[in-house]
């Protein structure tokens, strides 16, 4: 019943044999030993185990890791270059925009994808695009500053 | 370079790295060798009793360790109730249910496999004989006539029975009342819901004997004592309780559940690991709740505005179990904050706590003191719209004036010091209050419905002095511990009993003691979580880390430089008395020049060649501190509103808060802990409620589907600023920032909403959440009404 599913992950090949009913996220923890993603759900609400398939942002909980044979992966870990943290990893810490750090990852990695699709949100915009990630810490007030610290910063490039 | 601005400075958190970049420690993270995972097969009925469980199917099924249902549980006891009060029903709360299941999610097996997967397919396989009974979830109806019976020790549901204040005085104030206002206010249940979910992995170490179990907990040494001592009987010595990065806590994880600690009992039994981890749904059903509570309040006026009284008489749902801290919430924490910040000459509160086919309701962020608030704040709005007063003049005319040292409540509490109307005038200010009404009348007449709602609060946070608490029916001490040990390289390592889930410990404790030394954060660690290393502690819950803990650490401080007096004085062979502690050194005082480094110090106390007569060698220090009192955080939130009234659509247009939290030690991460506490206590105004089938007892609100938490485009930047009273209470003269938003903002919400009803008449709702169904329903009622 096991199937062998292969892909990259953050840059450095993964091979496992699973049961296909395995999800993404649990191929990430658990196999590939890769815990900054993170389960907070089991709805698909909260975000928290937000990666990106093929550049894509995705909830990691709504993939069978059998969908993601081939596939290019970045989750949290491989997002700063060098030991140089990315743009949006240093908006977070310079605004504050993580208590408990749970939801964090998540939050990053889907406002990755956001200043990707659109590089200079307004306010709204960010708040709207932050729909599919929930944080108990912070009232959002410095994760979305965070986010405006990082397109200001990736925008000086 | 260290300086004497640590201490109120925003220093960037050193905990984020890694967070930020995936480098956390949860729980649920941890992988051990040999490890198993283990599945709880729980109740899917809200009260039944078992005539039969049956495991072998499920024992069978690929990759099962073991299955245990309660009758395994030999010898292990009861999950204690550590606060008492005079005459509680105290019935039995086994980890694994026997005889019967009393909510829906109670527990009453474990299912142990090689793989979490494989434990869920066995847990499906595991039958349960189910003789259902008839349930009762509602607060009011719980301990009605009829209702079924929860527990044989409290035949009508009723776990107790308490009041305070003075009944006749109250009573007399009434009489003498020109007006009297009467609502009834119902503060719904809610879900803690930290974003990380409940976990535990439990370890048992055949070859010392000893256990080590690292579990989602706000307070480790308080869940290995309650487990070890009154659950399984094992010696507390033997159990190492870690609880490393948490997720959030918000009350949930302060509390000692089942499944710990049947995970603990269990591992023992199969000698390996097992690994628990928590579904957002079975948070939902098994996390502690919070609130729930249905009260008649009635405010005596006089004339002018006055307080002449105030009466309470409030139902508390406790759920089917009482849990950890369960009595003290809406007894103590909560009767205790009705005098508020106002002047009344006599108060009277009694409370009934009962039974229901519930899950266990305990603290949740605030706990008692946001209900308490709420009521009080929305009977003051309710009191002046029956006197036509405005909101604002109600209240300054009925503020405690400013007082530093000490003002008698009527509830039991001395407050510690207080200006609250310097508070709210700022907030006043920020609003630009009298431009807002004119403002608010002109959008009124184009049909916009603008409201504004106030809420000038206080907290009691710190909970103490022991001697008082344990009087009061506590089965615990609420002290903290703080060590400092020096290295001899000058290096530091301060070991706390509080714990970190978001607070920010790493930073704000490391800036105390970076000022108290004048050396560098960087060569400070903080230790906390783990019994293995931390002497003993109570724990973070009710706002106490900066204020019991971090003055503990302060005393360690204290005691350290004047061993360091004694060592430095040696070496400058002048007198221990003429020594002081300036900038990272010890310097006899008026000869600047005559000064030895800290790092010389701590070298010399472990290699103590040259040394003082009769001082023992080494540098660590350990105290613990028991408050004298509480501390009173206190403010002034304002909401503004804007109401669809075809659609009921509540909408934040800005939130304003002044917050006084004594000093302040990081500001930056009091405003973030400010804006977490003001969102959640929107979203109970606004969205959020645990809501039971009637009939089934099912928690119909039960995933992140159903119970609507808020959303970062569902909430506005706040808009935040503080006064500055410090506490005489401790030596930091900080009082506590963790709830206030909390406390505060849910009356600010929802007096905005009746404030924008009031053309229609509305002076009051009964319930929360605000939905748009609910507020639409309120105006379509009040316009039948007119």
């Amino acid at each position: 019943m096991k199937k062998t599913v292969s892909m990259t992950i953050n840059g450095a090949p993964q091979s496992h044999e699973v049961e296909p009913r395995l999800l993404l996220v649990h191929y990430i923890r658990e196999l590939a030993g890769l815990t900054g993603t993170h389960v907070g759900c089991d709805t698909s609400q909260c975000g928290a185990c937000t990666v990106h398939v093929n550049g894509v942002a995705v909830k990691s909980c709504t993939l069978l890791s059998v969908q993601c044979d081939g596939a290019q992966v970045l989750t949290i870990e491989g997002l700063a270059k060098d030991g140089k943290l990315h743009p949006i990893q240093e908006g977070f810490w310079e605004k504050h925009g993580l208590q408990c750090g749970f939801c964090t990852p998540g939050m990053i990695m889907s406002a990755h994808q956001m200043l990707q699709r659109n590089p200079r949100p307004t306010e709204a915009q960010i708040r709207h695009d932050l729909e599919g990630n929930l944080c108990r810490c912070t009232g959002y007030h410095n994760i979305v500053k965070a986010i405006q610290y990082a397109a200001e910063k990736m925008a000086g490039k | 370079m260290a300086t004497a601005r640590l201490l109120g400075a925003s220093i960037k958190r050193r905990e984020d790295p890694r967070f930020i970049t995936g480098k956390g420690n949860y729980t649920d993270d941890l992988k051990l060798a040999g490890m198993t995972h283990a599945v709880f097969v729980r109740s899917p009925h809200a009260n039944a009793k078992i005539r039969k469980i049956d495991i072998a199917a499920a024992s069978k099924a690929p990759g099962v360790v073991k299955i245990f249902t309660g009758k395994d549980m030999a010898g292990v006891n009861s999950l204690p109730c550590g606060w008492l009060l005079p005459d509680l029903k105290v019935p039995p709360h086994m980890p694994l249910a026997t005889d019967a299941a009393r909510y829906v999610g109670d527990p009453v097996a474990i299912v142990i496999a090689e793989t979490r997967s494989a434990a869920q397919d066995a847990a499906e396989l595991v039958a349960v004989d189910w003789d259902v009974q008839p349930s009762v979830t509602s607060t009011e109806k719980a301990a009605a006539k009829g209702s079924p019976r929860i527990h044989e020790v409290a035949p009508d549901n009723v776990a107790f029975k308490w009041q305070i204040g003075d009944a006749a005085a109250t009573d007399a104030a009434f009489k003498s009342a020109a007006v009297t206002v009467k609502k009834r206010i119902v503060n719904q249940r809610l879900v803690a819901n930290p974003m990380e979910p409940r976990a535990c992995v439990a370890r048992y170490d055949e070859s010392t004997g000893d256990w080590t179990l690292w579990v989602t907990s706000q307070n480790p040494h308080v869940h290995r004592l309650l487990m070890t001592a009154f659950v399984l009987g094992i010696p507390e010595h033997k159990v190492r309780v870690i609880a490393p990065d948490v997720g959030g806590g918000f009350g949930s994880k302060i509390f000692l559940y089942n499944e710990e600690t049947v995970c603990t009992w269990a591992t023992k039994q199969i000698n390996r690991p097992i690994r628990w981890t928590s579904s957002r749904s079975e948070a939902f059903q098994t996390d502690a709740h919070g609130r729930d509570h249905v009260t008649d309040a009635e405010v005596a006026l006089a004339k002018d505005g006055k307080f002449l009284g105030l009466r309470v008489k409030t139902t508390a749902n406790l759920g089917a179990y009482l849990s950890t801290f369960a009595p003290a919430v809406p007894t103590y924490l909560y009767a205790t904050l009705l005098n508020g910040v106002y002047e009344w000459p006599a108060i009277h509160a009694e409370v009934t706590g009962v039974f229901s086919n519930t899950t266990p309701v305990d603290a949740y962020r605030g706990a008692g003191r946001p209900e308490a608030c709420y009521l009080l704040e929305r009977m003051v709005d309710a009191a002046a719209a029956a006197l036509k007063m405005d909101p604002a003049d109600i209240r300054k005319k009925n503020f405690i004036p400013k007082f530093d040292n000490g003002y008698q409540t009527k509830v039991a509490l001395s407050y510690d010091s207080g200006n609250y109307g310097a508070a709210f005038d700022k907030l006043l200010g920020m609003l630009d209050y009298k431009k807002f009404r004119a403002d608010q009348a002109a959008k009124r007449a184009q049909g916009k419905l603008v409201g504004i709602g106030f809420s000038t609060y206080i907290e009691a946070c710190s909970i103490a002095p022991s001697k008082v608490v344990g009087s009061l029916g506590a089965q615990a001490g609420l002290w903290e511990s703080g060590k400092v040990q020096v290295h001899p390289t000058g290096k530091v390592s301060v070991f706390t009993g509080s714990h970190s889930h978001g607070q920010g410990h790493e930073t704000t404790m490391a800036q105390i003691v970076a000022d108290s030394l004048g050396i560098p954060m960087d060569d400070i660690e903080i230790v906390h979580g783990d019994t293995g290393r931390v002497p003993f502690g109570m724990g973070t819950y009710g706002s106490r880390s900066a204020s019991v803990g971090g003055t503990a650490i302060v005393m360690s401080l204290d005691k350290i430089k004047e061993k360091g007096k004694k060592i430095a004085a040696h070496l400058l062979e002048a007198n221990p008395k003429d020594m002081e502690y300036v900038g990272g050194q010890f310097v006899v005082k008026g000869s600047p020049q005559k000064a030895i480094p800290f790092g010389q110090v701590a070298l010399t106390a472990y290699v103590p060649h040259n040394y003082p007569e009769g001082v023992e060698p080494g540098l660590e220090e350990t105290s613990f501190y028991d408050p004298a009192n509480f501390c009173f955080p206190f403010g002034a939130h304002a909401c503004v509103v804007e109401v669809d009234p075809d659609t009921g659509h509540v909408e934040i247009v800005r939130y304003l808060a002044v917050d006084d939290v004594g000093n302040v030690i990081n500001p930056m991460i009091v405003d973030g802990m400010v804006h977490g506490g003001i969102a959640q206590g929107v979203a109970q105004a606004l969205w959020e409620e645990a809501v039971y089938d009637v009939d089934s007892g099912q928690l119909v609100s039960g995933s992140m589907m159903d119970y609507t938490l808020p959303k970062a485009d569902m909430l506005p930047f706040y808009e935040t600023d503080r006064t500055e009273t410090p506490t005489r209470v401790n030596p930091l003269g900080v009082k506590g920032a963790g709830e206030t938003g909390t406390i505060a903002s849910t009356p600010a919400v929802v007096n905005a909403v009746v404030d924008a009803l009031s053309g229609f008449g509305v002076d009051h709702i009964d319930a929360m959440p605000m939905t748009s169904e609910r507020v639409w329903k309120t105006v379509q009622a009040a316009k039948s009404k007119k």
